[in-house]
């Protein structure tokens, strides 16, 4: 235990449960956050709690971080609007069954539910479904949640202080704020999301921008996280712009349809093209989304690696700096997992998974 | 002026064929009581008009949440609507 104090730059997911993380292993937390707690990509993504075993490294922190997300929405499912609806990974041909047979294996070796749908199986629990899909696979653990509503929480439950400010640099034992103040810490955790390179430059990475629906109020139109097995074909290996087929259940009843992605767009503007092409997308597998009423579009960042996995560990370069951040689609699910490797790495104890994939250093030759 | 028959809560009403799906509800009930309920309950009715306040929504044909106030009418549609707690 230390009683050091460390400041987190960024009040978003990973922020929050950073200083929560941090705050409960002895450390004394300044957040610094320029909006509220829990805005940013934190308020914009859909809330998805996802165990996704598309590479080792991405499975260990998905599924280590889906354990975290139950036990604490479990404890209190009002706060997080905690829903353990699941996930449905829709196949669209027999190729893609093929391979959501092949995961099955996989999620039962580390512990986690995950079970092989036949069609019969899959218009019994998604009865929108268009008709002609040869089955499906369904994680029983995933789950939603109301991510700025956690973040909020877990920031509560810290006792730290709150600086309402942009941080205009980093330096050796320190940041120094907008208006000129030095605050200076023992160790400082850059938590800013797609936002990381206005302080630290030459970090890897890419704003990612995607747009999301929302609709009215439709109970038991669907009742899992629905999405197209090629979404993480479409959505994470290319750099071209995409779209893929995700909706989601929210415990209000209304839907949130997405999903699309495009790489070097700055400005947050609703693109009508992009926003057709997804909404299409969304048609081809459920075609009855055309008769709800959508009321709201909404744009936002995720912050990309070029490998897919986060930043979480120390900058190799500048002492006392600690990266949590290029988090993609998947920060709400990893930030869990992400505040205990980051964490453990601090505060020098056994971490829960091997840290090494996500550390900055593979990034950054040696010197 | 034509006339068609519309089924607003399952009861054929016979209606003006250039009126909205608003008009023909406040013509068959003679006012304009609630028509939806909020999220938490309290009753709702058509204000604006001109498809901008959303209080008019009802279910047209099976489908949820359409402006009444935007929907012309049609031979045979099926219109349902909030009458309240003791309708």
């Amino acid at each position: 235990m230390s009683h050091a104090h460390v400041i987190i730059i960024g009040g978003g997911i990973v922020g929050s449960a950073c200083a929560h993380r941090l705050a409960a292993t002895g450390w004394r937390v300044t957040l610094i956050e320029r909006d509220t707690i829990g805005s940013g990509a934190t308020a914009a993504g859909m809330g998805q709690v996802v165990a996704l075993d598309d590479s080792p490294a991405e499975f260990a922190l998905t599924a280590d971080s889906q354990r975290r997300w139950h036990a604490l929405g479990q404890a209190n499912p009002l706060v997080h609007e905690y829903t353990p609806c699941g996930t449905i990974w829709v196949a669209s041909d027999d190729e893609e069954l093929a391979m959501a047979a092949a995961k099955v294996p996989n999620y039962h070796a580390a512990g986690l539910h995950a079970e092989l749908l036949d069609a019969a199986a899959l218009y019994r629990h998604e009865p929108n479904l268009r008709p002609g899909l040869p089955g499906g696979l369904r994680i029983a653990g995933d789950a939603v949640v109301y991510p700025s509503r956690s973040a909020a929480w877990l920031w509560q439950q810290t006792g730290g202080t709150l600086i309402h400010a942009e941080v205009s640099a980093l330096h050796a034992g320190g940041v120094t704020l907008g208006d000129g103040r030095h605050l200076s810490a023992d160790a400082v955790v850059l938590a800013t999301g797609s936002r990381a390179r206005d302080l630290v430059p030459a970090l890897p990475i890419r704003p990612k921008k995607g747009h999301l629906v929302i609709t009215d109020r439709y109970p038991d139109f669907i009742h899992h996280q629905v999405a197209e097995m090629g979404y993480v074909k479409n959505a994470h290996l290319t750099d071209v712009d995409s779209v893929a087929f995700n909706v989601q259940p929210r415990a209000t009843g209304q839907i949130l349809i997405g999903s699309c992605r495009q790489y070097d767009i700055h400005t947050p503007e609703v693109d009508p093209v992009m926003l057709g092409q997804m909404l299409q997308r969304c048609l081809e597998f459920m075609p009855a989304l055309a008769t709800l009423s959508s009321i709201r579009v909404w744009t936002g960042y995720r912050a990309a690696t070029p490998d897919g996995q986060p930043l979480i560990g120390p900058h190799p370069h500048q002492p006392g700096l600690w990266l949590a951040t290029g988090h993609e689609g998947l920060g709400i699910t990893t930030s869990l997992g992400t505040a205990d490797l980051l964490a453990a790495l601090m505060n020098h104890t056994p971490p829960a998974i091997d840290p090494t994939p996500y550390l900055p250093s593979r990034f950054f030759s040696a010197t | 002026m034509a006339t068609i028959t519309v089924f607003i809560n399952n009861h054929p009403y016979a209606c003006d064929a250039s009126t909205s799906v608003a008009g023909a509800i406040a013509q068959a009930t003679h006012q304009l009581g609630a028509t939806r309920q909020s999220v938490h309950g309290m009753p709702r009715t058509m204000l604006c008009g001109m498809g901008i306040c959303f209080e008019c929504r009802v279910t047209i044909n099976g489908n949820a949440h359409q402006l009444a106030c935007q929907t012309p009418v049609e031979a045979g549609m099926h219109i349902t609507y909030w009458e309240g707690a003791d309708a």
